[in-house]
């Protein structure tokens, strides 16, 4: 199994710490080799910076890698957009030699350097792959009876030059780790359509990533599921807290709890809501928390 | 807005390998939008005026596109239409046509290091979680926001974030 270093971005420590903490009790339980990437900043979010300025967002980008570098190690994502940022920049710069050239330009000044030696994961793609999902279905202690809305989010799959190599159509590798659980995979409309955060439409256009939020979440709600799985706390943030926007905005009553995997995970080994702070979700549903502990 | 160097979208789009002469019009991108469902954002639209002229960078469909990728994993052109996004929004931010929001993005990552900055409420959230206060991010190493502030000052990123 390659060893890996923590990558947090942004939105999990600061927003959804829950995830880091599940994340780090997953892991543990599974003997991955995992350490923090100590010092590291935003990816940087490639909706915005990206689009502001490739040089800045290769720099950035590139320094992330290089602490990574520096430790031998794979670093590894838990978010779409920290795995979008970081494997697109790590590719291009593996791809391009002049690019690393001027890339290395900038971290020059800070005493770094990018290599293109190691290689940028994302926890579902490092957990199926590196661990598999009979593995995983193995060591669950605590297999959970629930109806479950798989959500991959696009950057995950997408632009597929250079990433994972599952369908960006009909993938299934995220919903046999769900289903490795105990937990049943809900087919629904537009499973994989967006979450509509992504681009910087949610900080700048709340309005009209909040449509494209209700269409997805009125489609999961038509099926009938206890609760939302995602891969990412960009769209996890904008699935919780759009819930409660929605129903201020709309008068909806939007109520499905939102899971992030390594959350939903955490569950079959055993550890508790509050372990895994679910509780800290802007949408709580109790009943939805009384159904887990019942089984448990 | 003004446009102070006139600059030639197109031969942008042309440089970054994104040729969006190749397109055939089929409208394969505009249909598998799921933006352009709820919002005004025709994506094929978009890219043909970004043929023709600057007026583009101030197309408020622009910014619509959450790029999820769909237009260009579908697109039978093999036209890399997300990137060529980013190269108009890029000439746009460059020339000072840029949302408050988005500055204050920009802002927020030359300060901190991070495009959202740990708060008191989630200082508190880290804490009842049995986590220390601060992630082990450069919110707790201040010699490697010092380096990003470096990079970012390497970068003119200042610069480009400041009022014009
Ligand atoms: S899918 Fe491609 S070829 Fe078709 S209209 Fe869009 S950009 Fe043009
Ligand atoms: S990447 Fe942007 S333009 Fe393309 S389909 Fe997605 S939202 Fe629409």
């Amino acid at each position: 199994m390659a060893n890996v270093s923590l990558f947090l971005g942004c939105v999990i420590p600061n927003r959804y710490p829950g995830i880091e903490k599940s994340t780090k009790l997953c892991l543990d339980k599974l003997g991955v080799d995992c350490v923090d990437l100590k010092g590291a900043s935003c990816c940087p979010a490639p909706g915005v910076l990206r689009s502001f300025d490739k040089a800045t967002w290769l720099a950035l980008a590139g320094r992330n890698i290089a602490l990574s570098e520096e430790l031998d190690r794979d670093l590894l994502t838990i978010c779409n957009g920290c795995y979008g940022s970081l494997a697109d920049a790590n590719h291009e710069v593996k791809a391009d030699e002049q690019l690393k050239k001027d890339v290395n330009t900038h971290l020059g000044k800070i005493g770094r350097s990018i290599k293109g030696s190691h290689d940028v994961r994302h926890i579902t793609e490092f957990l199926y792959k590196e661990v598999g999902s009979e593995k995983i279905r193995d060591i669950i202690t605590h297999p959970l009876e629930l109806r479950v809305a798989v959500h991959y989010g696009c950057h995950l799959l997408k632009p597929s030059k250079g990433r994972i190599g599952s369908s960006v159509e009909r993938p299934s590798f995220f919903d046999e780790l769900v289903e490795a659980t105990g937990a049943q995979s809900v087919e629904y409309p537009d499973k994989m359509e967006c979450c509509g955060a992504g681009g910087g439409v949610r900080s700048a256009l709340p309005d009209e990533a909040l449509a494209l939020t209700g269409h997805k979440l009125s489609m999961i709600e038509s099926a009938g599921v206890d609760c939302i799985v995602n891969a990412c706390p960009f769209c996890h943030m904008q699935l919780d807290v759009g819930q409660v926007d929605l129903n201020e905005k709309n008068g909806t009553s939007h109520n499905i709890p939102v899971l992030h995997y390594t959350q939903l995970l955490g569950l079959a080994l055993g550890y508790s809501v509050e372990d895994l702070g679910i509780d800290l979700n802007a949408v709580v549903d109790l009943e939805f928390l009384e159904k887990i502990l019942s089984d448990s | 807005m003004s446009i102070r160097n006139e600059p030639n979208v197109l031969s942008r789009m042309e440089k970054t390998g994104s040729d969006i002469l190749k397109c055939m019009h089929c409208g394969v991108c505009s249909g598998s939008c799921p933006s352009g469902r709820h919002t005004s954002l025709n994506v094929r639209k978009l890219l043909k005026k970004a043929r023709n002229d600057t007026a583009v960078l101030s197309d408020d469909s622009l910014w619509m596109c959450t790029t999820c990728y769909n237009c260009q994993e579908r697109c039978p052109r093999g036209i890399d239409i997300v990137d060529a996004i980013f190269e108009i929004r890029t000439l746009a931010v460059h020339e000072g046509i840029i949302y408050p929001e988005h500055r204050m993005v920009g802002e927020l990552l030359l300060e901190h290091g991070h495009a959202v900055p740990i708060n008191e409420e989630n200082r508190a959230k880290r804490e009842a979680l049995g986590l220390d206060p601060l992630p082990p991010t450069v919110h707790s190493f201040p010699e490697g926001l010092e380096e990003v502030k470096k990079l970012l000052a390497s970068c003119k990123f200042d610069e480009l974030m400041s009022e014009k």
